[in-house]
């Protein structure tokens, strides 16, 4: 008896992983991002991008047929051994996959892009070797050189720092890279690092501050994942650091926000798109968010709007000119069409260049206001 | 002076880090002791008593929702030593290990499930949660706090252990499993208790380490309770304060690394340690000589 309930409870757990195909005369979009992990809130804010512009935009016409465009989400679960199969099932019978955010998966996934030969759009994955011999990845975002530069000269100008202690995740592409770029720049332009590295599942940063301290760092740059960084911000203002934390677009996100309010802390952060820069945007998908509470808590209890999320939104509508030029849902059709794709999105003008990044070239920087909880906008930097 | 004040904070954070690994090796140690199952969902209970007390500050205040936490994470204790280890106490040694792996899967998927997979912030405890400077340092009250109340915890614990009949079943369990079953003492129980008190530390330890660092997510108990793990077979797998010193030993040395400046090889410390142990002593420091009953 007990043999054969434990048989119907496995009967019943693997007949409930059987999926229904999919309809036709539909378009479908892969989405290939993290909702959990050490990147899921940013990936989810990356997510809700799409998913409005899906909103706002549910078909397009191709000869003249309308389509309805079906969302296909993976999860990849920040996990660079997860990547793979997220990538394979969101690139199963899309015309085009949207994602990843944070770099380390995309380039995890690249190969499985590659082979299943559908093209891929990065929305904010800032790391070189994303599209870099990879024809079929392109991203709408700008690159960790120019980022890490960008952050380099707004440490030394801004702060005349000449001493910068860099804080890097062991095994992440995405930290490693941009504290990389960063070091180089911020050497050329005469000024000294301090680097260390922390493993996966740190929770104690408490040494790490005490060593920028200690070193007389003038600041503190911090390109990690949200998770660590709720941490990091925590752990300084517990030791009373004053010197500025800088990070890259990672970082802006209301986690940070919410884990910056009422601290006695100071972070600067480059990003792509800065709220209130465009109002009618901002107020339309405000209300959106606002209207369902799953969406809310999507978006990290509030409706504070990421860069990530505009960048999503940019993305969607990036793919949806590349599949109305290429006037076909063959991937093989969109992935020739895209690199003279160009799009005027919210976050500026999309063009790709021959390596499939876009051609961008200056960033927004903001501060954590600590007393009213949102960003301030401080600066346009590019690089000379 | 300058010395001091360069290099108390690492001091400060490796005696709080070591404080909240004791809590969580006390549980490993004694289910080690009593049952001879290393339980590898012990981490996962700690990370689920820091997501008992968020959720039950969204709703209730502070001085309700600790205790519910410590009562709750009694009881998830409780539970999956009835439902997933006593059912399989007449099965192999290995099968009771599986099921704790498979427990703690379940527990972090679960977690996963519930929190969507983000991290979670901690509710500020107030007190607990100031900072406040000592010497040269500046530090949340917490870290003092930690290693005070660890070494209390561990006096009671060694007065339960030592001086109450419930402790001296223990013992006697511990001894001889077969034997004390014959002599009427009601194993099913002590062995419940060792759980309820394993878990009751973890929990405080739970909220002593999250009060620090103030982010939950599943997967948040898995290095602690390894290197708890660690820390108990350092000191001797079933010796309590064994268990205590190795962790204090291992947290005060990772952080004395991370200050020398070789942050990468921190956790690759702790494990070469391990295995140092086990290839040169492998009762570690205080641990029984290992008699194979005939």
């Amino acid at each position: 008896m007990k043999k054969l309930a434990a048989l119907a409870v496995c009967a019943a757990m693997s007949l409930a992983t059987v999926l229904s195909a999919s309809a036709a005369d539909t378009i479908t979009i892969g989405v290939f991002e993290p909702a959990s992990g050490d990147n899921g809130a940013g990936g989810k804010q990356e997510t809700l991008g799409v998913r409005y512009a899906n909103y706002v935009q549910p078909t397009v016409e191709i000869d003249g047929v309308e389509y309805d465009v079906v969302l296909n989400i993976q999860d990849n679960e920040s996990s660079t051994d997860k990547a793979p199969t997220a990538a394979v099932a969101a690139a199963d019978g899309a015309s085009v996959v949207l994602g990843s955010y944070g770099s380390a998966v995309s380039i995890a996934a690249g190969d499985t892009f590659l082979q299943a030969g559908v093209p891929a759009i990065g929305i904010t994955c800032t790391n070189p070797q994303v599209t870099d011999g990879n024809e079929n990845y392109f991203r709408i975002c700008f690159l960790d050189p120019f980022q890490g530069t960008v952050l380099a000269n707004y440490a030394s100008e801004s702060f005349g720092a000449k001493k910068a202690y860099v804080l890097t995740k062991l095994g992440d592409d995405y930290s490693k890279g941009l504290g990389y770029y960063f070091t180089q720049a911020f050497e050329a332009l005469g000024g000294e690092v301090v680097a260390d590295d922390f493993p996966e599942g740190t929770a104690d940063f408490t040494s790490y501050i005490t060593t920028a301290m200690n070193e007389g760092c003038e600041v503190i740059m911090a390109p990690t994942s949200i998770e660590a960084a709720q941490l990091i911000i925590e752990t300084a203002a517990a030791q009373g650091v004053t010197v500025p934390l800088l990070a890259g677009d990672t970082w802006d996100s209301n986690v940070i926000l919410a884990a910056a309010e009422g601290k006695d802390v100071q972070i600067y952060v480059t990003t792509f798109y800065q709220e209130g820069a465009d109002k009618e945007f901002d107020a339309a998908i405000k209300e959106w968010i606002n209207s369902d509470s799953e969406l809310l808590a999507y978006n990290g209890g509030n409706d504070t709007i990421a860069a990530v999320t505009v960048m999503g939104y940019d993305a969607y509508f990036t793919a949806l000119e590349a599949i109305k030029n290429a006037g076909s849902a063959d991937p093989a059709d969109v992935l020739a069409a895209l690199p003279s794709t160009t799009y005027t999105g919210v976050t500026g003008q999309i063009a790709f260049d021959e390596v499939g990044d876009a051609i961008r070239d200056t960033a927004f920087v903001k501060v954590a206001n600590t007393e009213t909880g949102a960003w301030d906008f401080v600066a346009e930097q590019g690089v000379q | 002076m300058d010395f001091l004040s360069k290099n108390l904070p690492y001091l400060l954070a490796g005696i709080s880090v070591g404080g909240q690994y004791a809590l969580i090796a006390i549980g490993y140690t004694m289910v080690y002791g009593i049952l001879r199952l290393i339980n590898f969902a012990h981490g996962d209970i700690f990370t689920v008593a820091g997501l008992i007390l968020i959720y039950a500050t969204t709703i209730l205040p502070l001085y309700i929702s600790i205790p519910l936490t410590l009562v709750a994470t009694v009881a998830l204790g409780y539970i999956v030593e009835r439902a997933a280890y006593k059912p399989l106490r007449n099965a192999p040694r290995m099968s009771v290990m599986i099921s704790a792996i498979g427990v703690s899967y379940l527990l972090q998927n679960l977690a996963l499930y519930i929190t969507g997979g983000l991290a979670q912030t901690y509710p500020a405890i107030p007190f607990i949660s100031n900072t406040i400077s000592v010497g040269p340092a500046t530090t949340k009250v917490v870290t003092v706090i930690t290693p005070i109340l660890t070494i209390i915890l561990v006096i009671a614990l060694m007065q339960l252990i030592g001086h109450t009949k419930i402790g001296m079943a223990m013992r006697a369990v511990a001894n001889d499993f077969e034997t004390s079953r014959l002599m009427g003492i009601k194993v099913d129980t002590v062995i419940s208790m060792t759980f309820i008190i394993g878990s009751f530390l973890a929990a405080v330890g739970s909220i002593l380490y999250f009060a620090n660092y103030p982010s939950v997510i599943p997967t948040s108990g898995a290095m602690p309770g390894l290197k708890a793990f660690v820390a108990a077979v350092f000191g001797g797998i079933g010796s309590i304060p064994g268990a205590v010193i190795g962790a204090f030993i291992i947290g005060i040395s990772e952080n004395i690394i991370k200050g020398l400046g070789w942050t990468t090889f921190s956790d690759a410390f702790t494990f070469a340690l391990l295995i140092i142990v086990l290839l040169v002593k492998p009762t570690g420091l205080f641990g029984e000589k290992a008699t194979d009953k005939v």
